[in-house]
């Protein structure tokens, strides 16, 4: 049984399916030439074509195309070779044309698949319907002045891609599995930044709920969430709201609502009564979009690796846990990082410490895996000195600080504290002996069967050698003084 | 012979000799415009400084040897077209304060050639009409009077203010658009020459747009050598328009001479409408006869959904006129009427902005495209548009042009026709197949009514075929001789 609900009358499955708005990383917007970049000056990066000025004709910018369908073979879907744009009519202030230029019958993308992994380790497949490209509009601002609206349209005609997924999530953890899944992808590919603070990355939440093994029931639509977290909240609040109004005898409108994070709750935007006629129709001033099969395979073969095959290549390749792969892949520069550490080392003892000092220092220092708080060579210069045995793996920690406080490579500050490790059994049995000498009690206490002090003599040496002995030399040591 | 009797083609002549110059043949021009615009009101904006200014560029290309046919050549642009620093309108209100900063590919097409601009032609508000008579701007009295009558008659429309501007003799030439017969009926109705080329032969960038799958940019002028000179410059593929076609343009001119001998000349059948005036039906005839005289074949031919193709027109049309004019909503450029809020604002401003046909034409797009509507209404449209393009592409199987008339009468009354919209749309009713398939399709000076108005005879051809109907459409004109002039004109 998965995920459910609690209501008086029993259990309940919450059924919910996620539209992603993912804006398009290209150097230009998808009608016209103005710069898509985010940031520039209010209505800074605004075309006549953008602006909806009079006689201006969108021209597709093929480089949006390319995203989009990159997008489509890295959610493992169907691409379309024949699409059409659409336009959307709606009257408001930030859409200068007075309709957004969407695709509606006939998107780039068709049906996909995209795999997600729950904490307890099960992978479960979400299908996409489809990802059709469509023009942003820009963006209102009511609080600028006390009785006027201002209207920024820096982000009017920025490439957007809608990706639909089937309802075939069933909690909220699973929608922000998804989320972030598809946002993985994205960042993979370069298609999208998945910036979902700056708004680059949002979603609308389908959600409805039914009884085990019932069929769909009325579904209402959350618009425009921006967080992962917000979104796995909203399917929570959404779906036990949902259950209220059945469990009260009444029925679940289908409706518009937005989620409100401070309060945890959704409220109702407008019903389906208000909903817009956008009377879509083919729009004129395009000719269908009409992709060669040469060029989308070619795009196929320049598609990176995505995170699902890096995992498992990762497994294969370094002999790490499904796990640590999973953590490494999350990102692809982190990914990069690790290969650049382990490759040509102990691919384990890299992974344990990425994910562990590593990671540790760069969330204490704030540092991010592109301003990371040791380089990589400087990591495998330091995991490098441990599997020559020039450092044991405790000093090998005080060095790896060091490097991150100073910066300097781990090679020089060994040399420069003296850390080299002691392997010269000669001062080690001589630091054993002494030990041994001046703990005459404990000696004693061990040979009569108290077999926990031998970790205690161990510590004394290392201490006694300033924690450079070799342990094993040292353990083997203790062990043959001991007798 | 005075400078107003040249035609372009002559005038470049003559300014290639240099026995002209653009100076004095502009200022000759603007003074006809001076002199006539108040009684015609062929054109909303002049531009007479402009044009001076732009008429010593022409002379200083011509002296240097750079000159071109159209440069000096005095022309009225429709004021659809946007032209960067100029005033430009639609003949809406809604635009009254719009300059544009960018120039329309065909007009700069023109202004590069080193043609001269003398002002921006009036037209039916937004190419909405058929008689010029929905400008915000007043309506364009035709030059052309009955006989015997002083009554004032309709240049047509949409193009309304180019032909009157070009009848007149206040303008060598225009640029028209044509979505529905806006270039030919106009012509038909003021002795001219205009064609409307193949949907995507001429670039649509910085025209306004009307119902972008069939506006189509053209020319007017009073013969068809000089329609071929004046197309010439204006066609071409433009990066900035994704309906226009890569393809090469043609010797316009070349093929105005090519004659019609072995040419296939098709007669459709499903055009002899019920009720079609005798006159037309003649003129029609003996267009027949010239062109068998001049040695083409005559070829019966049939266009079977010929009759839908209004109904279409005006469930398509509209459709797209109500996307297209959502953008006239005060926001960003024109006229706006503050409100109380955003809905209000755009409601007081479109309802002072727009006229009664073009808020027609609004409703009804917008009524055809509604969730319920949509299937019975643009969709069946759709089909039918697909069905008409077929007749078009079964004929010219047969044949290498098809001779309709242009118009179903000769220029009417201004105020006639007014008590009910659907009357003045069947005046599309020979032009708007032509619009639907998208093919070429010119008027041509034929003949004259009992009552002394130019009558048209229409020359449609395959698609980017404008070279046949140029040739049939010279050799209609070679044997019309067609030479009355309208009464009102600058001498």
């Amino acid at each position: 049984m998965g995920y459910m609900l609690e209501g008086s009358t029993g259990a309940w499955e919450i059924v919910c399916g996620l539209e992603v708005h993912a804006q398009v990383i290209s150097e230009s917007k998808l009608f016209s030439g103005a710069s898509a970049t985010y940031g520039g000056a209010p209505n800074a990066q605004v075309s006549f074509v953008d602006a909806g000025f009079p006689g201006m004709l969108p021209v597709i910018n093929r480089e949006c195309v390319a995203q989009a369908v990159r997008t489509g073979l890295g959610l493992k879907a169907q691409i379309n070779l024949f699409s059409r744009f659409d336009r959307k009519n709606y009257f408001y202030a930030d859409l200068p044309n007075g309709y957004q230029i969407s695709q509606f019958a006939h998107p780039v993308v068709g049906t996909g698949d995209v795999e997600i992994e729950l904490q307890d380790g099960t992978i479960k497949h979400i299908g996409i319907t489809r990802l059709h490209l469509e023009q942003d509009a820009g963006k209102s601002m009511h609080d600028q002045h006390p009785s006027k609206s201002v209207i920024d349209l820096n982000r009017a005609g920025v490439a957007l891609m809608e990706i639909v997924s089937e309802p075939d999530i069933r909690s909220p953890e699973e929608a922000g599995a998804y989320l972030r899944k598809i946002r993985q992808i994205l960042r993979y590919l370069g298609t999208c930044d998945g910036n979902m603070e700056e708004g680059s990355m949002r979603a609308d939440v389908n959600v409805s709920v039914r009884k085990p093994g019932e069929d769909f029931r009325t579904r209402c639509e959350i618009k425009n969430v921006n967080s992962v977290r917000f979104v796995m909240h909203a399917v929570e609040a959404e779906a036990r709201r949902q259950i209220e109004v059945w469990e009260s005898g009444e029925e679940v409108r289908q409706e518009t609502r937005l989620y409100d994070p401070s309060r945890g709750e959704t409220r109702s935007m407008r019903s389906k009564e208000d909903a817009h006629d956008y009377r879509y129709f083919p729009e004129p001033d395009l000719l269908p979009l009409v992709l060669e099969e040469s060029w989308v395979e070619g795009l196929k073969a320049a598609l990176p690796e995505l995170p699902d095959e890096k995992r498992r290549r990762f497994c294969e390749e370094y002999g790490i846990t499904f796990y640590d792969a999973g953590v490494l892949v999350a990102e692809q520069a982190i990914a990069d990082f690790y290969e650049s550490v382990a490759k040509g080392r102990d691919s384990r003892l890299a992974a344990n410490w990425i994910s562990g000092d590593f990671f540790a220092a760069m969330n204490r220092t704030g540092g991010s895996i592109e301003n990371p708080p040791v380089s990589a060579t400087d990591l495998g210069a330091l995991i490098d000195l441990i599997t020559d045995k020039t450092i044991n793996g405790r000093i090998a920690k005080d060095v790896f600080e060091e490097m991150v406080e100073t910066g300097k490579a781990p090679g020089a500050i060994v040399e420069e504290k003296g850390l080299r490790q002691v392997t010269d059994t000669g001062a080690i049995d001589a630091a054993v002996a002494a030990v041994l000498a001046a703990n005459p009690d404990k000696v004693a206490e061990y040979k009569s069967g108290k077999d926990k002090l031998f970790g205690f003599f161990v510590g004394q040496v290392m201490k006694a050698m300033a924690g450079k002995g070799n342990p094993a030399l040292v353990n083997e040591a203790v062990k043959a003084q001991l007798g | 012979m005075s400078l107003f009797d040249l035609t372009i083609a002559g005038a470049g002549a003559a300014l290639a000799k240099r026995e002209i110059s653009a100076v004095e043949l502009t200022a000759a021009y603007n003074g006809a415009v001076a002199a006539l615009n108040p009684r015609l009101n062929a054109y909303i904006t002049t531009t007479p400084e402009l044009a001076l200014a732009q008429a010593k560029a022409a002379d200083a290309r011509i002296a240097a040897g750079e000159a071109g046919p159209l440069t000096g050549i005095p022309l009225a642009i429709k004021d659809l077209f946007c032209t960067a620093g100029v005033r430009t309108t639609a003949a809406s209100k809604i635009l009254e304060p719009f300059v544009p900063p960018y120039e329309s590919t065909v007009s700069g097409k023109l202004l590069e050639a080193g043609a001269v601009m003398l002002g921006k032609a009036n037209l039916d508000e937004f190419a909405m009409g058929s008689s010029n008579i929905t400008s915000g701007y007043g309506a364009v009295e035709n030059p052309w009077k009955r006989e015997g009558s002083d009554a004032k008659l309709v240049p047509g429309g949409s193009s309304g203010g180019s032909a009157a501007a070009v009848a007149a003799r206040m303008a060598m030439g225009a640029t028209g658009t044509d979505t529905g017969g806006s270039i030919r009926q106009p012509a038909s109705f003021t002795g001219l020459a205009g064609i409307k080329p193949t949907y995507g032969r001429c670039s649509r960038f910085g025209i306004i747009a009307f119902a972008s799958s069939l506006d189509q940019a053209g020319p007017m002028a009073r013969n068809v050598e000089d329609c071929a000179i004046l197309l010439q410059a204006m066609a071409g593929f433009d990066t900035k328009d994704s309906t226009s076609a890569e393809r090469v343009v043609p010797d316009f001119r070349a093929a105005a001479g090519k004659g019609v001998k072995g040419m296939r000349i098709g007669i459709p059948a499903e055009y002899r409408m019920d009720g079609m005036s005798a006159e037309i039906s003649a003129l029609w005839e003996q267009g027949i006869t010239w062109l068998r005289e001049q040695g083409a074949e005559i070829v019966d031919i049939s266009l079977p959904h010929t009759k839908y193709g209004l109904p279409v027109y005006y469930i398509v049309a509209p459709a797209e006129a109500s996307s297209n004019l959502a953008r006239y909503d005060g926001v960003r450029f024109g006229a706006r009427v503050d409100g109380e809020d955003l809905i209000d604002m755009y409601e007081r401003t479109r309802a002072a902005g727009f006229g009664p046909e073009v808020k027609r034409r609004i409703m009804i797009g917008t009524y055809v495209l509604s969730a319920g509507y949509y299937d019975a209404y643009y969709l069946r449209a759709q089909k039918i548009r697909a069905l008409i393009l077929r007749d078009f592409t079964q004929a010219f199987g047969k044949v290498d042009a098809i001779l309709t008339p242009t118009a179903p009468s000769a220029a009417f009354g201004l105020g006639e026709k007014m008590d009910d919209p659907v009357t003045m749309y069947l005046n599309d009713v020979f032009t708007v197949p032509a619009s639907l398939a998208g093919v070429p399709a010119m008027s041509v000076p034929a003949g004259l009514s009992a009552e002394g108005l130019p009558l048209g005879l229409q020359v449609i051809g395959k698609h980017f075929d404008e070279e046949s109907v140029f040739a049939v459409s010279a050799a209609i004109e070679r044997a019309a001789g067609f030479s009355a002039l309208p009464a009102l004109r600058a001498k």
